[in-house]
């Protein structure tokens, strides 16, 4: 119970988190149409963030998910610290989802096999939105991989500094032998194995390459609730309006 | 959501000394007259085709600036059902920008230039968007009486004379109407909920009183409009018509909810007219010549999004060989 807890809680906050930061971009986007994906997958994000708290909710009596997304503090999160980062130029945006949602496209693409019914049915669904997530992510590095001389380095760049914090995602958790052995979840580790095989040949194919990097410089802390200095100020963004007047209903 | 468009009296007086090709002219004249859609690749006067450029650019700047107010409250809204419900209402403005610079384009201008005009400060936007969204009840009052407001000039503006403005407004005024269903709900949430809310909301209104009362643009006895402009079916009320509308409409739903408004002379007249005091025109010329309170923020966030998203734009129009089809 601990196991399953423990994993829809980091799914469901990485999905609001990301979902925040995606969310950022409406109105500022390099294009029309660009404020407008981001916006479309930042919805879904957040849908996914609630469709995940409220299984929590309904499934094992936690909070209801207004009160787990507004209402608890920044050491209770378990969001890896790639999606708390700052949205910083369109460059790392794209790359940071491109590098999440393959993540996200796979682990629910397993999830739809889990033994756990609630979240088989939700990643059933939630895979076919992701879907068109990674469409688009893979169109634009396509695109922009052959685009110019600056796109490319801009993207080969970010790439690189995203590349530690991508490894990040799948920090296991202190749950891994249980969810794996209950037939819950694959496990972090058979999901990060998964996703190498998937991105680095669309990484290579748009002309780019994937960095070398060590364990000890991948971004560990999220799953344990170890933060990036930015999830503290994301959160009181967040939930600004909310602290106006605690009880009232908004 | 959009105001009215903002015509220079410069270019009123130029529109009635333009001459066309009579023979041409009448049939044009004769189609609108008879209720039939100009399309792009019909002959129009030249004038027609100039102040329809100029209207629905407007209009698409007004979209996507009008997003900025209420875009920077999506990542502090309350709770899930009003963050999906603002972030789907914002995205659905951004949206109509895009559809409306197409319909714009089909004249011959494109989105390009008339972003350029709108960063350079040549092109208006509504003006109601030069006023801050500072609180979360800004969003509700935005939500409800600016988008009311737009709501009751794009349903006139359908009927217009130009095809594809028309169809484009068509389906802009069916989505709008679930943005003023939600903007009315975080309303009346507001309205009816705590003192601290209700005090939130009331200072809100005041706030937002007297841009309303601008919204449709100054009094017919000083706004310069031509005749023509109402003959060819570009315009199609009165600034004075709708700003009535509006308030006859809303005026009632605010007093319910035990709202005041700032303006003692406010009243109905048995005749169906309201009284308002003095809305300080000079207020709205100062402000849509670009001395409001943030014009030159909004212009300031459409030139970093057009300059920070140059390098994207400029490689996407790269020829290149090795590229096929995208995988989408």
């Amino acid at each position: 119970m601990e196991a399953t807890k423990e994993l829809l809680y980091k799914m469901a906050d990485d999905a609001l988190i990301i979902g925040h930061r995606n969310s950022e971009w409406t109105g500022i986007g390099p294009m029309l149409e660009e404020d407008l994906a981001f916006s479309s997958m930042a919805q879904d994000k957040i849908g996914h963030a609630f469709a995940l708290y409220n299984i929590l909710h309904t499934a094992f009596g936690e909070a209801d998910p207004d009160t787990l997304a507004f209402k608890r503090s920044e050491k209770d999160f378990r969001s890896a610290q790639f999606l708390e980062l700052p949205i910083g130029e369109y460059d790392f945006s794209l790359i940071r989802h491109f590098l999440f949602d393959h993540a996200e496209h796979l682990r629910y693409d397993s999830l739809a096999q889990s033994t756990f019914q609630p979240l088989a049915q939700l990643a059933k669904k939630v895979k076919g939105e992701i879907k068109y997530h990674v469409m688009h992510a893979d169109t634009f590095l396509k695109q922009l991989g052959k685009g110019s001389e600056e796109s490319h380095a801009r993207l080969q760049s970010a790439i690189n500094y995203s590349w530690p914090y991508a490894l990040g995602v799948f920090e296991p958790g202190a749950h891994e032998a249980e969810l794996i052995s209950t037939g819950t979840f694959i496990g972090e580790e058979a999901l990060k194995d998964l996703w190498l095989a998937r991105v680095t040949p669309i990484i290579e194919a748009a002309g780019f390459s994937v960095p070398a990097t060590t364990q000890e410089q991948v971004v560990y802390g999220g799953r344990k609730g170890f933060h990036s200095e930015h999830l503290a100020s994301l959160l009181a963004e967040m939930t600004e309006v909310t602290n106006i007047d605690i009880d009232a209903e908004w | 959501m959009y105001g009215n468009a903002y015509i220079s009296p410069e270019d009123a007086k130029r529109m009635n000394e333009s001459t066309d090709d009579a023979e041409n002219l009448e049939i044009f004249e004769a189609r609108i007259t008879r209720g039939e859609k100009i399309e792009p690749g019909d002959w129009m006067p030249a004038e027609y085709r100039k102040q329809l450029i100029r209207m629905i650019e407007q209009h698409a700047h007004s979209e996507i600036v009008g997003a900025l107010p209420e875009g920077t409250w999506i990542t502090r809204a309350p709770n899930f059902r009003r963050k999906l419900a603002l972030i789907a209402k914002v995205q659905d403005e951004i949206g109509h920008g895009q559809l409306l610079y197409s319909a714009a384009e089909t004249l011959g201008k494109t989105r390009e230039q008339m972003l350029a005009d709108l960063i350079s400060g040549k092109s208006k936007y509504s003006n109601v968007f030069n006023y801050p969204a500072l609180t979360w009840a800004d969003v509700a009052v935005i939500g409800f009486l600016v988008d009311g407001a737009a709501i009751v000039n794009q349903v006139i503006n359908q009927k217009g004379s130009y095809g594809p403005y028309c169809r484009a407004l068509e389906r802009i005024c069916y989505e709008e109407s679930f943005h003023l269903k939600q903007g009315h709900d975080n309303f009346v949430y507001l309205a009816t909920g705590s003192p601290k809310q209700r005090a939130m909301l009331q200072e809100a209104v005041n706030r937002w009183y007297r841009p309303l009362l601008h919204f449709f643009g100054p009094s017919d006895r000083d706004s310069q409009h031509s005749e023509k402009l109402m003959k060819w079916k570009i315009k199609l009320a009165s600034n004075d018509d709708m700003r009535n509308q509006f308030l006859d409409q809303y005026i009632p739903k605010i007093w319910e909810l035990g709202l005041t408004l700032p303006d003692p002379e406010l009243k109905r007249n048995d005749n169906g007219i309201w009284e308002f005091g003095d809305p300080d025109w000079a207020e709205f010329k100062r402000v849509i010549s670009g001395d409001g309170p943030c014009n030159a923020e909004r212009l300031e966030v459409r030139r970093y999004a057009e300059e920070a998203g140059r390098w994207v734009r400029t490689a996407l129009m790269n020829k290149d060989e090795r590229y096929v089809v995208p995988l989408a």
